[in-house]
């Protein structure tokens, strides 16, 4: 097999794919975490604003899902078709909220009638948080293993199976930590009373996200089997909850110091290191089967051939420095607090 | 075998969706990167007018073509489970490609392109409309491979047997450049072009004859005229390009586009007509020897038929195939009457002067996307029953695990969703268009 740097193919596409999957809860985190606070807003300017916070930004941060769901067809097409056939109604749900909120995005300011705000804001409210909550669910779901036969052949139930109690909670914990995210990204793009209230509403959250969070860890060491072999055997990856907690402990005091960019770096760091702690656990499995651990997905029954997978690294070499600085050039276009004009939603 | 025909139906549905709005994105985008630059190059207002109302109709067809876009991407998983194992390799790494090339180009300069217009100068904000534009494009491209190599795979080896065959990339290149990828792209692009610049020729017909935005109509008119007449002329060559490449890759694809059964005969070119599958003939108007003579230049020479292929190898549709493809090109050799025509009148000075020609241009905006669409039909309709073409059946390439109930739910929840995002499309263009470009009470415009 093939190497870099005494890494194989595969564990680097991994790699990839953590980094990509990181990138998309990261920037869409804060972007489904605005749209979730939606509700909490009562003044339509406050809406508009919050709307408008991401509105140059959110169609970009989007591509980190469409490269990364590119970039796992075709560097682990198995886990790729797997996943999706066995997950298929949350994948369909997901993909139908997706639509939803980009109409609700485009088409809530376009008129003046209260009703026509009003249903668009539930469904902007409603699709963001369903999002954060259906990502958190198949993650949970994912972790603890599918019921996969001979051939990849996912032989679980149907329509419900997907809405297991820990997929639930992993889910609320995903919301959670974006709506962190969100309430922190809002702070560094509003001024005034939206301020002063997201400020009150980034306490709520935070809190909402320690609860759920110690509720999921519990559950995970206590009903998930095999869940710490690999740190005992890996002693030195337990600095993996402790980074992830120590960067969300950061957050309120960055906040308190109205250090608003720094506090969204580190609320960023800790749902990367929270992702780092699944990837390192499952690894080199990718869907571990419940019928029999020679069924399970891993990197290497799932992967491409090394041709395509050198192929698609070199792809990556280029593309990763272009795409690094178009988003610096938008980000830097857009800092600063949102201001309405005729351009706006 | 329920399963199967859901999972085509909620496929051919959604991606005929998503196929209205990404060839207007590509189409206008061009049209606005011309009326910018025209706008930098002159410092006309008027193009600078144009191009603004020109851009929030296409953030519009933009974003529903991004959304309606993401869900083709899983669907691929979600209800092809077993093709996508078959082709990740491959198909893979051009999906890959798309998203880092294209998307991250197109997005991030969208959000410039739309929002920017204040925080960036007019330099900057053309290149970011170049950017998008360029994205659109070089996306075309990757999914068109993609497309093409299912079609006419090349670059590959297959490893594996039964269940666990699968195609894996051999040479990179032949596999991009297989045999129809560049005739298809081509086509693709010119099939874009042709809806963007038609939506810009039916609006600004439709002020000219409401007597509204008369001086940057005329302009606008004007340009997407040009686009529109070279397009389809181009697209005629384009066209005979790819027949002629159908022809030696797909021998049975091209039959079922004419309705030709014998094995090895010459055959003919149908103007319009009726295919009966069962007694293997067509009724209509026809050219005999016609289509032997645009393959080979030559009345009698043969050309292999449906009846050389085993019933099982080869498209079940036939009249469904003839049917598409015949509307595109009808629509396409109209098109280029229309605008040679117009164009006619242009040069003698005389373009505004017929009503009746302006209302065919308000509504001929409809026939670049049917041709768009039927072109479509017929290219994997007469794929069949191939899905990755002389491998893998479309009746192999399906997610067994997945049940006729679950694509009936996500079929519905689709048509439900997709009808809403149709009329609230229609319902916003239409506001934008009858809104115009500028405040007409102002006036301000018409005088500069």
């Amino acid at each position: 097999m093939e190497t870099f740097l005494g890494i194989d193919y595969p564990t680097l596409w991994y790699l990839v794919i953590g980094l990509l999957f990181s990138g998309y809860a990261i920037l869409e985190g804060f972007d489904y975490g605005a749209g979730a606070w939606h509700l909490f807003f009562r003044k339509d300017l406050s809406r508009r604003i919050s709307i408008n916070a991401i509105g140059p930004l959110w169609d970009a941060n989007q591509v980190w899902l469409i490269i990364g769901g590119g970039a796992l067809f075709a560097g682990f097409p198995v886990m790729y078709a797997t996943m999706l056939s066995a997950m298929y109604i949350p994948f369909m749900l997901f993909l139908m909220l997706l639509v939803l909120r980009s109409a609700a995005i485009k088409f809530r300011s376009a008129e003046e009638m209260a009703w026509w705000r009003k249903t668009w804001d539930i469904i902007y409210f409603t699709s963001n948080t369903l999002i954060g909550f259906l990502l958190g669910v198949v993650l949970g779901n994912v972790v603890q293993g599918f019921e996969i036969g001979e051939n990849y052949s996912y032989q679980g139930g149907v329509f419900f199976a997907f809405l297991n109690p820990y997929a639930l909670m992993v889910g609320f914990t995903t919301l959670s930590i974006f709506m962190t995210q969100g309430a922190i990204f809002l702070l560094l793009k509003t001024e005034g009373r939206l301020h002063a209230r997201l400020t009150f509403l980034l306490r709520r959250g935070m809190g909402f996200f320690i609860l759920s969070f110690v509720i999921t860890s519990l559950y995970t060491l206590f009903y998930i089997p095999g869940v710490t072999d690999k740190f005992k055997e890996n002693p030195v990856f337990f600095v993996l909850p402790l980074l992830a907690f120590l960067a969300v402990a950061n957050v309120p005091r960055l906040v308190s110091k109205k250090k608003y960019a720094y506090a969204l770096v580190f609320s960023s760091l800790t749902m990367a290191f929270l992702l780092m702690l699944v990837a390192f656990q499952l690894y080199p499995v990718l869907l571990p089967s419940t019928i029999d651990p020679k069924y399970s997905v891993d990197i290497y029954n799932a992967a491409s051939s090394q041709k395509s997978l050198g192929i698609m690294l070199s792809i990556v070499v280029i593309g990763a420095p272009l795409l690094a600085g178009y988003f610096l050039f938008l980000y830097k276009t857009f800092h600063g607090k949102v201001k309405l004009d005729d351009t706006s939603y | 075998m329920e399963t199967e025909i859901l999972a085509r139906i909620q496929f051919a549905f959604t991606v005929a969706f998503h196929y209205i709005y990404p060839p207007l994105s590509i189409g206008i985008g061009l049209i606005m990167v011309i009326m910018e630059g025209l706008y930098l190059k002159t410092g006309n207002k008027h193009y600078e007018v144009l191009t603004r109302f020109w851009l929030k109709i296409f953030a519009l067809t933009f974003g529903i073509g991004v959304a309606t876009g993401i869900i083709m991407e899983f669907e691929f998983g979600t209800n092809w489970a077993v093709y996508s194992r078959y082709v990740g390799d491959i198909f893979g790494s051009a999906l890959a490609a798309e998203g880092l090339f294209a998307f991250g180009l197109e997005s991030a300069f969208l959000g410039v392109l739309i929002f920017g217009w204040n925080r960036v100068s007019p330099r900057v904000h053309f290149i970011s409309a170049i950017g998008v534009f360029l994205g659109s494009m070089f996306s075309a491209v990757w999914i068109v491979v993609a497309n093409s190599w299912q079609q006419t795979p090349a670059g590959y080896h297959i490893v594996g047997e039964g269940f666990n065959a699968r195609a894996e990339v051999t040479d990179f290149w032949a596999m991009v450049f297989n045999p129809s990828s560049v005739d298809r792209i081509i086509h693709v692009w010119q099939g874009a072009f042709l809806a963007g610049a038609f939506l810009v020729l039916s609006v600004h017909a439709y002020y000219l004859l409401k007597g509204r935005y008369i001086e940057i109509s005329k302009k606008a008119f004007k340009i997407a005229l040009g686009v529109a007449t070279l397009v389809s002329l181009s697209q005629l060559i384009s066209g005979h390009s790819s027949a002629d490449g159908v022809s030696e890759n797909q021998p049975a694809k091209l039959a079922a586009m004419e309705g030709h059964y014998e094995a090895s005969s010459a055959a003919d070119l149908y103007l319009l007509g009726w295919v009966d599958d069962d007694t293997q003939e067509v009724t209509g108007i026809s050219l005999p020897g016609g289509l032997s003579f645009l393959l080979h230049q030559d009345f009698e020479e043969p050309v292999t038929g449906l009846n050389a292929f085993p019933k099982e190898d080869r498209p079940g549709q036939v009249n469904a195939v003839f049917q598409f493809y015949h509307i595109m090109v009808s629509i396409g050799i109209f098109l280029i009457g229309l605008t040679l025509y117009a164009s006619f009148l242009w040069w003698r000075g005389q373009l505004f002067e017929k009503k009746w020609l302006l209302r065919i241009f308000a509504f001929a905006v409809l026939l670049p996307q049917i041709a768009n669409q039927v072109g479509w039909f017929a290219a994997e309709m007469g794929r069949q029953p191939w899905i990755v073409y002389g491998h893998l059946r479309t009746s192999e390439g399906f997610s067994q695990e997945v049940s006729s109930h679950q694509i009936l739910f996500s079929l519905i929840l689709f048509l439900v969703v997709y009808f809403v995002l149709f009329l609230l499309f229609v319902y916003s263009v239409n506001k934008k268009i009858k809104q115009g470009p500028y405040k007409e009470a102002e006036n301000a415009l018409e005088i500069i």
